[in-house]
Order: C-alpha cells, then structure tokens, then sequence
C-alpha cells in the first residue's frame, strides 16, 4: 500500500513509507481480533485455493447408501442428502463463495472508482446526475435489486456476481466522492495541475494513492457481506446452481433434513459465518490501523 | 423547516420516477420474448400473442412506462400471469403480514438492543460488554437464514416451543421476529454504547452528577435521551436492511409475505408480479426513508436546514 507521499521528486520518502507500513503493521499486530480476522481470511482463502488437493473426496461424487451420514461416521463431517462428503463440499464451496465475492468487488469498485472521481472532480451537472443515479439504485432495499438482476439474466455464478456487484456499487461511488472532494483542493493536486498534468493523470497518479487505504478496509467489509448475499442468492435457489457446491445451497438442501440430519444445514452456515467474521474483522482491523484517530 | 420538507420531498420524486424505470427496464432485459417464457414451453401461439397485447409488448418502452406509471398512480399493476388476479390485490394480501413481521423484529432489536447498549457502555469493559461484543460479532456474521433454520432445530424439533412455520397465532411470530431482528440488535445495540459513552464524557452529565442525581437518573434522563439521535438514523437505516432479510425469513418460516410472494413470483416466471411486488417493496423504502428524514428534522432541533 503506497499512501501520501508517493509523490514525484519526493525521492527521499522512500525510508519514511517502510517505517509508515512497519508502524501499520505494528498497530494491526496489537489488535488481536484483527489478527483473527486475518488468520480467518488466509485459512479459508487458502482453503479454497487448495481444495482440489485438500478434499478427501470428489465434492459430487454421491455415495447414496451413506446419504445423511453424521459427521464422524463415514466422513469426517458427514454426507448429505445424496451421500457426498460435506467436507469436500465446503471446502469447494469456499471457491464459489470467494469467487463471487473477488469478482463482484472487482465491478463494484471499478464502477465506483470511475463515476466516483468522475463525480467529484467534475462537479456541478454531472456530478447531480451519477448521485441521482446512486440514490435510485441505492432506493431498492438490500437483496431486492440483486433479485431482480438475477431473475433477468438467469440465475448462474455469473449473474450472482453481476447483481452482487451492481447492488455494491452505490457505496463505493459515495466513498470515492467523499475521498476526491476531500482532496481536490489540497496543495498538492493544486501543484500538479499547475505543472500541467492532465485530469486522467491527477486521478490515476495523485488521488487515487491517497484513498487506497480506505478502498481497501472497504472493499474487505464488503467482501463480508457480498458472502453474505451470494449465500442468500444461493439459498433461495437464485445464485450458483446444483450440483456446483456453495455454502448458501448446501443449508437450503438439508432444509427437508433438519430433525434426522441437521449437520447438513448447520456446518454450511457455520463456514459462512466464520468466512463473514474473518472479512468483517479484518476490515475493522485495517481501519483501525489506517486510521488510529476512529478507534474508541 | 418546513422549507426542507418541501425540497425532501420534491427530491423523492426523481428518484421514485427512476425506480419505477429500473424495474421495468431489468425484465427488458430477459433473454427471449417475456411472453413466450412466462406461459412456458406448452403455451399456444395464441395465449402468447395475446399476453403480448395485454402487457403492450408491442409497444416500444417508453410509451409503457408511461402507461405503467398511469396505472401505478390509479393503484393498478397489471394482472399476475399465473392466477389471473390483479397485482394489487395479491399485494394487499402480503404487505400486512411483511409488515407485522418486520414490526415485531423491530421491536425485538429495540427491546434487546437498547437496554444491552447501554448497560455495555456503563459497565465498560466488564464481562457484560465484552460478551456482548463478541455476540454481536457473531450476530452479523450470520446469514438470516441459517439462523432461523437454526431457531428451528432448537425449538420447534428438539423442544416442541413453537411451530416450524405458518402463520395464525402468537407463537407462529416468536421465531420469525427473533429471526429477522437479530442482526439489528448488534447493530442497534453496538450503536446505542458508542453514543452513550460519547454523552456520559459531555459537561452537562458532569454537572447532573455534581447536583447528586442518581446515577439511574443520570443515565436514563440526561444520557439516554440525547443519546437516541444517532440511533435513529441507524434505525431507519435498519428499516432497509429489515425489508430485505423479511424475504429471506418468510421463505424460511413459510410466512405469507411480500418475500415469499416475490421469490414465488421468480420461479412461477410471472414477471408482471415480480415487477409490481418489487415496486411496491422498493417504493415503500422510499417512503421510510422520507419518514425518517423528516422525523430526524423534528426530533433534532440543532440540525440547520439550507
């Protein structure tokens, strides 16, 4: 992360930015349920990059005659309803729920980064029109856009991340806005304009390093909760799609299961979860550690 | 002030008008002709040309948003495909019951939240407030649905309390409301601390304490009560994220509200009550939103309106 100084002809800043990390990381290892967060994100990112090596089974292979197995009896955590191992599942289901939320982060603040410093360099009529525009998509209560989304495009990872990342949008134009008006008057933007850089150049090189900190503590609280919706999406039968395993599927099939099996709906939700902590803390933990002033 | 309703209002406009636009314009996007895929593959030439006519298909989009916005303002959203009623009144059906649920939720989140908000910033750091930290962590992580299939195992399987789903009596609203207003309570409940350890630092607590009120007095009287202004606009903002987890806890509990009807309407492909229910759900955001907005004007007298 390259924050403030990494400004032109500022040659000599180089050791202050190595002491500004190291002090960062200091404060972010101080914070233990930052730690916990970061632990959280690296096993389950880990997880899911590793599944293929770390799945004992195939995620679809079915083994009917163990269908609804309790944990411990044939697998380690159970079968589900057709006999597949639920390890394996979550472990696979971990890559549809990071993908999704990668993916859907990646529109999210793409949009965000252009109509937000469009927005707030230009000012005036445009910028009344992208913030009209914002509150209207912002006007649909939370799943209710992505429904809609999903139903239009048909349901598929690939809707899921469409809709998730459209639905995400809003807040992130909001924060780049907030971000370059709060900028765009300092002495330094002042500077580079005056030497004659062009707008394009101002954005990408000056104002865009100065609020990567804060894209990024967003961009991890919003990863919680683009797992959050990817998971409902999936639940009600709208996201990823049978057989491919995702967290959110895996709760809505043993729903007919809950008084003889309900392992099958409870270790799925229990991986969202420590999936939707682990981002949530993270995320706290980087604010913090950006900026030490909002801690109570 | 009043000058600020007015322009609060008049601002609503726009955005309503573009909502209504969004969602006729997301089901324009429906790979296919929306007729044909809404009566299904056994439909006849016929019933799909005639379906075409009925919703102005026809017509080019502007010319039936118009005529939807028309309808919209004489309360007439077309007919459901599927069961031939008008929208309206499968609306009408629905809402209450969205609305009773997110009420009790909301009323739950209130009665939990609050009074553990503020023991927690009393007792700083006690065990109380750290338990209450680390639940309200786990109460945001976890997805809606899981923690009503969740409350369904617990007490409706293994301790017959309340029923699996349905609606009727009483009972049948316990696990729903506890549902749905758990997340809001570690927001509500996060929020009311943070504010009331901000007031209980404010020189006027100080002097209250130095009169030789009692402490209960100090808390409820002077703190509690200044402290419930950032809490409202969390409230209102709760409101939205309410709407949203009622469709995923109606789906759950079987309650016949506006989410299960929707998440029906999807699958049945009846996009014409997909679109009116949405609309409504969405249009009735708007109106909280303006609700709050205003009632945050009245109760704050220190906000300056330009």
């Amino acid at each position: 992360m390259r924050l403030s100084s990494k400004t032109r002809g500022l040659g000599a800043s180089e050791s202050v930015h190595r002491t500004g990390i190291q002090q960062l990381v200091q404060r972010f290892a101080r914070n233990q349920l930052a730690v916990v967060g970061f632990i959280l994100v690296l096993a389950i990112s880990l997880a899911a990059v590793f599944a293929p090596v770390l799945a004992p089974h195939d995620p679809l292979d079915q083994n009917l005659p163990l269908k609804r197995s309790l944990p411990g009896q044939h697998f380690v955590l159970g079968a589900d309803e057709f006999g597949r191992d639920i390890l394996s599942r979550l472990l696979f289901g971990g890559r549809s729920a990071l993908l999704v939320g990668v993916l859907s982060f990646a529109v999210a603040a793409s949009i965000g980064l252009v109509l937000g410093m469009v927005s707030g360099v230009a000012a005036g009529i445009v910028d009344d029109v992208i913030m009209r525009l914002n509150d209207i998509v912002l006007a649909f209560p939370y799943l209710l856009l992505a429904l809609l989304i999903v139903t239009a495009l048909g349901p598929s990872v690939l809707s899921t991340t469409i809709a998730v990342g459209l639905w995400g949008a809003p807040s992130f134009v909001r924060l780049v806005r907030a971000e370059v008006i709060a900028l765009r008057n300092r002495e330094f933007i002042e500077a580079a304009r005056a030497v004659g850089a062009r707008s394009s150049a101002i954005m990408v090189r000056h104002l865009l390093p100065n609020f990567a900190g804060s894209l990024i503590t967003f961009g991890t609280l919003f990863m919680a909760r683009a797992i959050l919706v990817e998971a409902a999406l999936s639940f009600l039968g709208l996201g990823v799609q049978p057989p491919t395993p995702s967290w959110g599927l895996m709760v809505s099939s043993g729903r007919d299961f809950l008084r003889v099996a309900p392992h099958i709906s409870t270790l799925p939700g229990i991986a969202i979860m420590l999936a939707v902590l682990g981002f949530n803390l993270l995320g706290d933990g980087l604010r913090d550690a950006l900026d030490p002033k909002l801690r109570n | 002030m009043l000058n600020y309703m007015i322009r609060r209002l008049v601002m609503s406009i726009p955005v309503i008008l573009g909502v209504v636009l969004v969602v006729m314009f997301t089901l324009e996007v429906v790979p296919g002709d929306p007729a044909a895929l809404m009566l299904g593959e056994f439909a006849t030439e016929e019933a799909v040309r005639e379906l075409r006519t009925t919703l102005g298909l026809d017509k080019p989009l502007m010319v039936r948003y118009v005529n939807y916005l028309a309808g919209l303002v004489r309360g007439d959203l077309g007919r459901s495909v599927r069961e031939r009623r008008p929208v309206i009144r499968e609306v009408a059906d629905a809402f209450p019951f969205t609305l009773k649920l997110s009420f009790w939720a909301f009323m739950v989140s209130l009665l939990v939240g609050v009074p553990s908000g503020v023991i927690s910033a009393v007792r700083k750091y006690s065990i109380f407030d750290n338990l209450a930290r680390l639940i309200s962590l786990l109460g945001l992580s976890m997805p809606v649905f899981w923690i009503g299939l969740f409350l369904i195992i617990i007490f409706s399987l293994r301790y017959p309390l309340f029923p699996v789903g349905g609606h009727g009596t009483w009972k049948h609203l316990v696990l729903p409301s506890i549902t749905l207003g758990l997340p809001s309570i570690a927001i509500i409940s996060r929020m009311v601390r943070s504010s009331v350890l901000e007031i209980l630092g404010e020189d006027y607590v100080r002097t209250a304490r130095a009169k030789g009120l009692a402490e209960r007095v100090v808390i409820y009287k002077h703190a509690l009560r200044n402290a419930m202004l950032p809490v409202l606009t969390v409230m209102g903002l709760q409101i939205g994220q309410l709407m949203g987890g009622a469709v995923l806890t109606e789906n759950v509990f079987g309650w016949p509200g506006m989410g299960r009807l929707m998440v029906r309407s999807i699958f049945n492909r009846d996009f014409v009550l997909l679109q009116g229910t949405v609309l409504v759900f969405a249009l009735s955001f708007v109106l909280v939103n303006l609700i709050v907005d205003l009632s945050y004007a009245v109760v704050d007298p220190r906000v300056t309106y330009k």
